[in-house]
């Protein structure tokens, strides 16, 4: 089958904003990455060919992410064995720049309790912070356009100075970014809806816990129209993990919301949000997805097809049609069952995973040096990690 | 949609809706309270470890113990109205080996339902799961609906000494009704997960083991201050009536602790590397105690040590995020421990996040297909874990005179796709499953 599409990761030790300020859209996640950690070999053995790597969820917007293929080529392809830099995994648009969106998050983990540097203390203070940013933007970029029109019209004209922040978000309302939005609860998930409405952008809604509650509205939500022209939609890159909670606004979390949101017509992929689950089980997700009443296709199209659409790569990845990347997962048997494993894993027509070789199987299995490298991203998790205390822990969901 | 059963009436009540769509609703309503006919296409009764398959096999539970299992043609059943389920494939309840469900629970930030670990002291012995455990905690229901009937629950790693656990089953409306037994083993941690920042003990490895020495030590003097003063009242010496009169003050913190050292109690002790495990193993011959290895990620690099010394090894759950002491963890090591002789039992472990809860139904099946095997994953979460525990009288597998705890799947138990349809434990129909 295809290469699977992981819609949201963590992997490569990811660090975007930082907590001097709640929305950092500025940020680039591609500035943090370390290509050579070990989990990019592990979500090879997962089958996984294309990823979303997003900075945490902390934030209002924690910054850019960046859409990579991962290009583990051995030598032997003729290529130095790779990917060596962060350049060696981009993947490029028509303009040769690396594709990438926008993470945003509402919620409680963008909330302080204590809030200071100002960050929210409430969901309608996340909200209020939101819009006026727009706002922000909004007036940068008709800034912008009056300075470009003066150039064109051969008037004299100072630029408006260059703001990070507000560019992208300018390039989210001009729909040339897509905004992935960590939302859990009902209410949350409709909220970005309503954001997204007046600011015009594309938004993929990420993790949405208790998406079956509002699965009718999420179907029905048109939006602006996408590239192709059609209504882009709300579309889902839902996660499951095996059983609720840790937080409040997980705690609506059902093995249903899959086959619900399907049945309701709206758009599904999944994601692993790595670390917060394992990239070698991604297709573990959409099999707990049938489980609880998600037709097969569904689940096998949300692990490929759909997410390379959320990604704005519906053209390139996620199907197997002439003149799309060879990027496949090779499977022992259905890939909805435990007793079946990826084979081999092929980006672009080289093989980047082979069980048969025996540092694959480490990576795929685990043992000695399998390891991590680098350090799991907690961001805003500081009151969980002393919590825990080490135990066995994630991130970013 | 997830139906949870949160109180043994309420339960008993869904049960009957469940039965009734199978067409027996007379039955299920008229049957008496702890007995139930269980059919399934396939019954693996686990006895001795094995699956034990019976095709087209019926287990029949009265007053909440199996009185009958056998090949539904050949089996003498009485005739009388009861509670009748059928499924696809039949097991034992299943038994979660290490978990804090219940300590910990649904929610994780707040405060009010965290009760797994106690930070204001690095050893407490004293504290007992009993105390903590809440019965009717959504994360309890939501394991019984997957089919676990038995958790080994209590106090969770993260401190020298963090306490003492206890069996339950996954049904009560509080501690009293789901206790299977109290005191069952108490619960240590040689790993970095107890080690602490800011100057604070212990802060390194050695320090860890020297304080848990300590402790040992003084509940060594302890115990033995005891048994020369129940010596004394034996032979009417030491003091005057032979009454206790002079009876050294109780400690409850070395009380705990001699129980270890009499072998009533087994320490836990959560250990991951090489150096953590192996300080384990002198720590047990140095004072002579029962030990239960608990996560043993690297246990793999261990075995010759584990096996000389018949050290029962409750393995981190197969899905367990590698990272940290975990680095080198394994799928398959469950599987090698097995395969070097080396008693392996299933466990959901500690979340501080997410997922809340591990499932062990879950976390067996990866192993299973990773080296253990079908037949042994699932004896590591039932009859071999009952063994382990001790409780191999009363669960771990579908044998007449053992408690009629049973958990019902549509399919392979072990696939991702099959669902629980049922629950039993003592004959009640605890839950319709997912």
């Amino acid at each position: 089958m295809p290469g699977l599409v992981d819609t949201h990761s963590h992997l490569g030790g990811v660090g975007a904003a930082d907590g001097s300020s709640p929305i950092q859209p500025g940020v680039r996640v591609m500035d943090s990455i370390n290509v050579r950690s070990s989990g990019f070999r592990r979500a090879l053995a997962g089958g996984l060919t294309t990823l979303n790597i997003m900075p945490g969820s902390g934030h209002l917007s924690s910054g850019r992410t960046v859409y990579a293929k991962l290009r583990f080529f051995p030598e032997s392809a003729g290529r130095v064995a790779g990917p060596r830099t962060i350049r060696d995994v981009f993947i490029l648009d028509d303009n040769g720049r690396p594709m990438g969106g926008l993470k945003m998050a509402n919620g409680t983990n963008s909330i302080r309790e204590e809030p200071r540097n100002g960050f929210p203390g409430t969901r309608g203070k996340s909200a209020a912070l939101v819009r006026g940013k727009f706002i922000e933007a909004q007036e940068y970029a008709a800034a912008v356009a009056r300075h470009e029109a003066k150039v064109e019209a051969g008037e004299e004209s100072t630029a408006p100075k260059r703001d990070l922040d507000l560019e992208t978000l300018a390039a989210v309302m001009r729909g040339e970014i897509v905004v992935h939005h960590h939302t859990h609860r009902a209410d949350d998930i409709m909220t970005v809806l309503r954001l997204a409405d007046e600011f015009g952008f594309r938004v993929v809604l990420h993790h949405v816990s208790e998406a079956w509650k509002v699965a009718d509205e999420i179907a029905a939500y048109e939006g602006v129209n996408g590239p192709d022209g059609e209504p882009w939609g709300a579309p889902c890159s839902m996660i499951l993990v095996d059983s609720p909670g840790g937080k409040l606004e997980a705690v609506g979390l059902i093995y249903e919301t899959g086959g619900v949101l399907e049945k309701a017509g709206a758009r599904v992929a999944m994601h692993t949000d790595d670390w917060i689950t394992d990239s070698r089980l991604f297709s573990r997700m959409a099999a707990l997805a049938v489980r609880a009443g998600m037709s097969r296709a569904g689940a096998i199209r949300s692990l490929t097809i759909e997410g390379a659409r959320m990604l704005d790569l519906g053209g390139r990845v996620g199907s197997i049609e002439a003149g799309k990347d060879a990027d496949l997962s090779i499977w022992s048997g259905d890939p909805l069952s435990v007793y079946s494993v990826v084979e081999e894993t092929w980006v672009e027509g080289v093989r980047v995973f082979d069980r048969s070789n025996e540092a694959d199987l480490t990576y795929a299995q685990g043992g000695y040096g399998a390891g991590r490298d680098v350090e799991p991203y907690f961001c805003c998790y500081d009151h969980l990690v002393q919590q825990s205390s080490g135990a066995a822990t994630g991130g970013a969901q | 949609m997830v139906r949870r059963c949160l109180a043994m009436v309420a339960c008993v009540a869904s049960a009957a809706g469940f039965v009734a769509g199978g067409g027996d609703s007379a039955a299920a309503q008229t049957g008496r309270v702890g007995e139930v006919l269980v059919y399934g296409d396939v019954v693996h009764t686990m006895a001795g470890g094995k699956l034990s398959t019976i095709k087209n096999g019926v287990v029949w539970v009265e007053d909440g113990v199996v009185r009958a299992v056998g090949p539904a043609d050949s089996t003498a059943m009485p005739r009388r109205a009861m509670t009748t389920l059928r499924a696809a494939v039949v097991v034992p309840g299943l038994i979660d080996g290490r978990s804090t469900a219940g300590l910990t629970g649904i929610f994780n930030n707040q405060r009010e339902d965290q009760d797994a670990i106690e930070r204001s002291s690095p050893i407490q012995p004293e504290l007992r799961a009993i105390d903590a455990y809440h019965a009717l905690d959504p994360l309890v229901g939501f394991l019984r609906d997957k089919g676990v009937t038995t958790l080994h629950t209590g106090h969770a790693m993260g401190e020298v000494v963090s306490g003492q656990t206890m069996l339950v089953k996954t049904a009560g409306t509080n501690v009293s009704e789901a206790l299977v037994r109290d005191g069952v083993a108490l619960a240590a941690t040689l790993s970095p997960a107890a080690i602490k920042g800011g100057g604070k003990s212990p802060g390194t490895r050695g320090k860890l083991v020297a304080m848990l020495r300590a402790e040992l030590i003084a509940g060594r003097e302890y115990a033995e201050k005891w048994s020369s003063h129940e010596a004394d009242d034996a032979e009417g010496t030491g003091d005057d009536e032979g009454d206790g009169g002079n009876a050294p003050a109780r400690d409850l913190r070395k009380e705990a602790v001699a129980r270890v050292l009499r072998g009533e109690m087994p320490l836990l002790v959560t250990a991951n590397r090489v150096q953590d495990i192996d300080s384990a193993l002198r720590l047990q011959e140095e004072f002579g105690f029962e030990l239960w290895l608990d996560s043993g990620a690297e246990s793999y690099l261990m075995l010759d040590e584990l096996r000389a010394r018949e050290i029962e090894v409750f393995v981190h759950p197969t899905m367990a995020r590698p990272w940290s002491e975990m680095e080198n963890m394994s799928w398959t090591t469950a599987g090698v421990l097995a395969d070097a002789g080396i008693d392996v039992v299933m466990q959901s472990s500690y979340e501080a996040y997410v997922p809340k809860v591990r499932v062990v139904l879950f976390e067996a099946a990866i192993a299973a297909v990773n080296g253990l095997g079908v037949e042994r994953a699932m004896s590591a979460m039932t009859y071999d874990a009952a063994r382990v525990l001790g409780i191999d009288d009363r669960v771990g597998s579908i044998e007449v005179g053992k408690d009629g705890d049973l958990a019902l799947y549509d399919g392979d138990p072990l696939e991702y796709t099959t669902r629980c349809v049922g629950t039993v434990i003592e004959g009640i129909v605890v839950s319709d499953g997912e």
